[in-house]
Parts: structure tokens; sequence; C-alpha cells
């Protein structure tokens, strides 16, 4: 018991350094808002689909990682500047990959996931056509004899 | 009997999904998000100096035809100390280091070199992570190694072990 106690303080002693993080005050617009409330919503609305490279669970609105903070300030800073989300959305894809963005995107790995729904329903229209098609002509030769 | 056996395959499947997620559930997940800027040119930047001592950095810095290793660190950063002796010995192999100090102070990054030595040439101070998340990198420490022409060619996430220093100077080889 006293081991097994022993080993959890040192783990958790290990996991402390992860903490570490740096004195310097936020980004300047990592917790302020933008003025313009039409630009504002623009910009939640991106970062709320935008994942934290730290955090990678949580979108960076919804993360207080330092580095979260940046890229509120890099979308929040370019919005103000003019750029348009879906382009702020593109850089960052640019540099870290779809895995950066929480919206769905059809790629090399990824369009089964599209494909696949397509396919059963083509399926199922044609198992349905088929069946409720012999049901007819079935009711049809009925109605004959 | 043939429709009998049809009857299965809904739970078949289910059973064949459940154990997927069950086998993925025990698998290590990769949790380092790798930059897609390899193959591509640094992005422009121009960083003032992280403290006295040393000049800070910029994309021209890269341009003078010699592959370097652009070192993404900070003096909060504990990896960071962990790679320090690594650092030192590329730099006595005769590779030139450039540093990138993330939201860093002055004082702290002259104390972290004081106390674990200096392998750079020059360092600038990215107080924002405004290079950082321009070149693809989500941590630190990082270290990018950058051609003479200053593309990025290679990227190594996490401190650097003594294991991966032939790998880096293999890399650096290669931009030559």
């Amino acid at each position: 018991m006293i081991r097994w106690l022993l080993t959890a303080v040192l783990a958790m002693a290990a996991a402390m350094p992860v903490l570490a993080q740096d004195t310097m005050p936020p980004a300047p617009y990592a917790y302020n808002q933008l003025q313009d409330p039409r630009l504002e919503a623009e910009a939640s609305e991106l970062m709320h689909s935008l994942r934290c490279l730290k955090c990678q669970s949580q979108s960076i609105a919804d993360s207080d990682a330092p580095m979260a903070g940046d890229m509120r300030h890099q979308v929040r800073s370019r919005i103000l500047a003019g750029e348009s989300p879906e382009a702020i959305r593109r850089w960052l894809i640019a540099r870290y990959g779809d895995y950066v963005s929480y919206e769905p995107e059809v790629s090399s790995t990824t369009w089964p996931l599209f494909a696949i729904p397509v396919l059963v329903i083509l399926i199922v229209a044609g198992v349905l056509l088929r069946r409720l098609g012999r049901r007819r002509s079935d009711d049809d030769t009925g109605a004959a004899a | 009997m043939r429709k009998r056996l049809w009857l299965w395959v809904p739970l078949a499947l289910f059973a064949f999904f459940a154990g997927l997620a069950g086998y993925m559930l025990t698998q290590e997940k990769e949790q380092f998000v790798a930059s897609t800027m390899i193959g591509q040119p640094l992005p422009d930047f121009a960083l003032p100096a992280a403290f006295n001592g040393l000049p800070g950095a910029s994309k021209a810095d890269f341009a003078d035809g010699k592959p370097r290793l652009l070192n993404i660190w900070a003096s909060w950063c504990l990896p960071c100390i962990a790679e320090a002796p690594q650092l030192e010995a590329l730099q006595k192999q005769g590779v030139d280091i450039v540093g990138i100090a993330i939201r860093d102070r002055p004082e702290d990054v002259a104390n972290f070199l004081g106390r674990y030595g200096n392998p750079y040439s020059r360092i600038g101070s990215d107080t924002i992570s405004e290079v950082q998340l321009a070149i693809g990198s989500s941590g630190v420490p990082e270290t990018f190694v950058i051609d003479g022409k200053g593309i990025i060619r290679h990227q190594h996430i996490g401190d650097i072990r003594p294991e991966d220093i032939p790998t880096l100077l293999a890399e650096l080889e290669k931009a030559r």
C-alpha cells in the first residue's frame, strides 16, 4: 500500500512539469473581443471550430492554454485585417493539416465517411424498389385472377 | 436456412465494430501534430533579439546557402533543459543553431543560457507564438532543419535525445 502511494506521489511529481507555463501576459486579442460585434461573431464561430494544438479535444475558444490564446489572437487580428474566416482556416490547415479544423473535410482519408452513407442509401433504395415493385406486380396478378 | 444466416450479419457487424473500438482504445494515440510545412519555404518573419547577448532572427538569416537548425524553445519549458546538452553537442560539431524563444522574457532567456549553456548564434523573441504558428509548430521544444535556401526540410518534435543526433546530422547533410 505504502509502495503504491509512493509510486502515485512520484508519478504526480513527474507529471507536474508538464504544467510549466510562461509568465507572459496574454496576446492582445487572446481574451479581448473585437469592437465590431459582427466581426467578433465571425471570429467566435471560427474559433469554436479550430482545434487547440496543446489540448487537442478542446477548441481554441474553449481552451485556456497560452497557445490557444495566441491562436485566438491570430484569428481575431486577421479578421480585423479583413481576412475571411475560410482563408484563416485554410492558412492553419496548410500548417497543421486538416486535424486543426473541426469542420468535416472530404479528403483522401475521409472520403469513405461520405461515400458509405450514400452507397447504403442507394442499396436500401434499390432493395425497397425491387420488393415494393414485386409486391405491386403480385397484387396486379392477384387482381387479374 | 440461408435466410437464417443472413440474420446474423448485423450482429457480426456490431461485434466487429465493438471489437475494433475496444482494440483502438488500447492503442497509443499519436499525440503530436506534425507540421505540414515540410518542403515549403520559411514564412516571412523578423523577430527582435530575445535578450541583450545575441541578435534576433529573421527569414533572411537562412538564405546564405548553409543549412541550419531552427530550434523553437522557451526558458519556461522543462524538456528544453533536457535537450540543452544535445544542442551544445550539435553546435560543437559545427551546426549553426538559430533559436526562437516562445513567450519569453529577456532576463529569463539570459538566466536559462547562463545555467544550461548557449548553443545559439541568434535568438528571436516570439512573444505571441506568431512565427511558431506560421511554421506549423505545436509546442516546445521543436527543431526544424532548414536548408540553405530557407526551405523547411525536417521537423523534430519534442526534446532532442542523444540518439536523435545522427538523424539530425543526416538531415542537415541532405539539406546541403
